[in-house]
């Protein structure tokens, strides 16, 4: 098979067992540049870890993964280059307690990009401005709520000038009160034209800026579409089953 | 009168003894550089030894343990792993007092030359103590902070320093403190392979002088008074470690 240009990730028949558990049984998609894709399923469905196979966190057992033409699965890759260029946020934000907001920022452009850390500090001061936390700049992570850590991480994230964001349940761990300055941020990303794979339990964040939805379940893709077509017209009974507890 | 006056001649009769006959404060002195000189590049050898023991072990643990190999390099760490659990094994099932004399009259017999063998005996002994210790710091730090690490593209070395260590540093200081505190104070066995330490030179003015009291609390405040200082150094460092906790 070839790659076309527009794929900037390409799964191939992606499985991933954990010992006698089997979580991914064969995916297989393309995700094209500027998409945005939600994923959602129930708990245990293997979503996040399809996720984190995708830079790799996870090792697929078997199957290929193609990053910008790339097939990452190959043992003589180097992953480190590849991930500088994959975004990715975590539930539990990770942020790097002992450092300043900037700090955390910081760290991978000057040590990786080789940016000077002026260039990297202005930057990061642009981006943090840009999600209105400018005056955060010189703070521990520890001083934030749980909704500014997340909009940190994303910041932190988007400081390597990522070609893709990945996105594992980012407001899950938020109080509710805190969902929304997260989730709008991540449309502002999304109107900007940045690629976005999202494991999210929000619907309604699906629903309004996704291209595409798939629906994983029991290690594979059960059903994919658009946000209108999986939402208003679900087909297999899995998903209606799905979606009648989650709305 | 008489009686304080007679009480304060034999004190200085004895401190007179004890410290200045044959200039004995100037061995007691040499004895303190001796007790310092084998503490101090025992720590050191301790630290490299216990750093990369806790590379090894905590490697291990993270990535391979309960795991079939995979490549040969699975195998290297698999081996090191067990080499790791032996000598950490040997060293803490066994009084350091017997490591000091067979490194020094088995291993080094034909050095002759009884310093290296406490360094080496007390670096070895200590590192197992420090290799658990920074193992414990570095799989207390949450695998997220290793995950978050790796996603923005630094390598397994580079999220070891600039993330995990830095942090898992901060929650061993006290225990690391610890031990270097038992370190110092471990080293007073060195007489038995024949050094002249500072505990070796109070028993040697005691039994010279016949008189226990000035020589022996002498020796046990200086240790006191090295500990203290290094108990008050340590907390310092703590508190300024400390300062992204509020």
């Amino acid at each position: 098979m070839t790659t076309s240009n527009e794929a900037l990730i390409k799964v191939e028949n992606l499985v991933k067992h954990f010992g006698e558990v089997r979580v991914l049984e064969g995916i297989s998609t393309e995700i094209k540049k500027g998409e945005v894709i939600c994923i959602i399923g129930p708990s245990g469905s293997g979503k996040s870890t399809f996720l984190r196979t995708l830079n790799l966190l996870e090792e697929p057992t078997d199957g290929h993964i193609y990053f910008e033409g790339t097939d990452i699965t190959q043992k003589n890759t180097d992953i480190n280059v590849h991930r500088q260029k994959m975004g990715m946020v975590f539930q539990q934000f990770n942020l790097f307690p002992h450092m300043t907001v900037l700090k955390n920022m910081t760290l991978a452009p000057v040590k990786l990009l080789k940016m000077s850390k002026a260039d990297a500090e202005k930057r990061a001061m642009e981006l943090l401005n840009r999600v209105g936390l400018s005056e955060k700049a010189n703070t521990y992570p520890s001083q934030l709520s749980g909704g500014q850590k997340q909009r940190v991480a994303i910041v932190r994230a988007l400081c390597m000038q990522p070609d893709v964001m990945l996105f594992d349940e980012p407001t899950s761990a938020l109080d509710p009160e805190m969902v929304g300055e997260v989730l709008d941020v991540m449309k502002k990303l999304a109107e900007d034209g940045m690629t976005m794979v999202v494991v999210t339990h929000e619907m309604g964040f699906a629903k309004e800026v996704a291209d595409r939805v798939l629906f994983i379940d029991e290690g594979i893709i059960m059903e994919e579409g658009s946000p209108d077509e999986l939402f208003s017209n679900p087909k297999s009974p899995r998903l209606k089953d799905f979606l009648s507890k989650v709305i | 009168m008489s009686f304080f006056e007679n009480y304060f001649n034999e004190i200085k009769d004895s401190f007179i003894k004890n410290f200045i006959t044959q200039d004995r404060w100037k061995q007691l002195l040499n004895g303190l550089g001796v007790t310092l000189e084998i503490t101090v590049f025992a720590a050191i050898l301790g630290i490299v030894i216990g750093f990369i023991i806790a590379a090894v072990r905590s490697t291990y643990d993270r990535n391979l343990s309960g795991k079939k190999c995979r490549n040969f390099g699975d195998y290297i760490l698999k081996i090191l792993n067990a080499i790791c659990n032996v000598y950490l094994t040997v060293i803490r099932g066994t009084p350091v007092v017997i490591q000091l004399m067979i490194i020094n009259f088995i291993v080094l017999s034909s050095v002759r030359n009884g310093i290296y063998a406490a360094i080496l005996a007390f670096g070895i002994n200590s590192g197992a103590y420090v290799a658990e210790i920074v193992r414990s710091g570095i799989m207390s730090i949450d695998k997220g902070q290793f995950e978050a690490g790796r996603s923005l593209g630094l390598n397994y070395l580079q999220t070891m320093w600039h993330i995990v260590f830095p942090q898992a540093f901060k929650n061993i200081l006290p225990a690391l403190g610890n031990e270097f505190i038992v370190l110092i104070k471990e080293t007073s066995v060195a007489g038995y392979v024949a050094l002249k330490d500072i505990t070796y030179v109070g028993n040697l003015i005691r039994s010279r002088t016949y008189e226990a009291f000035f020589p022996l609390i002498t020796v046990a405040i200086i240790y006191l008074a090295i500990v203290m200082l290094l108990s008050h150094f340590l907390k310092k460092l703590e508190r300024r470690l400390r300062n992204s906790d509020h």
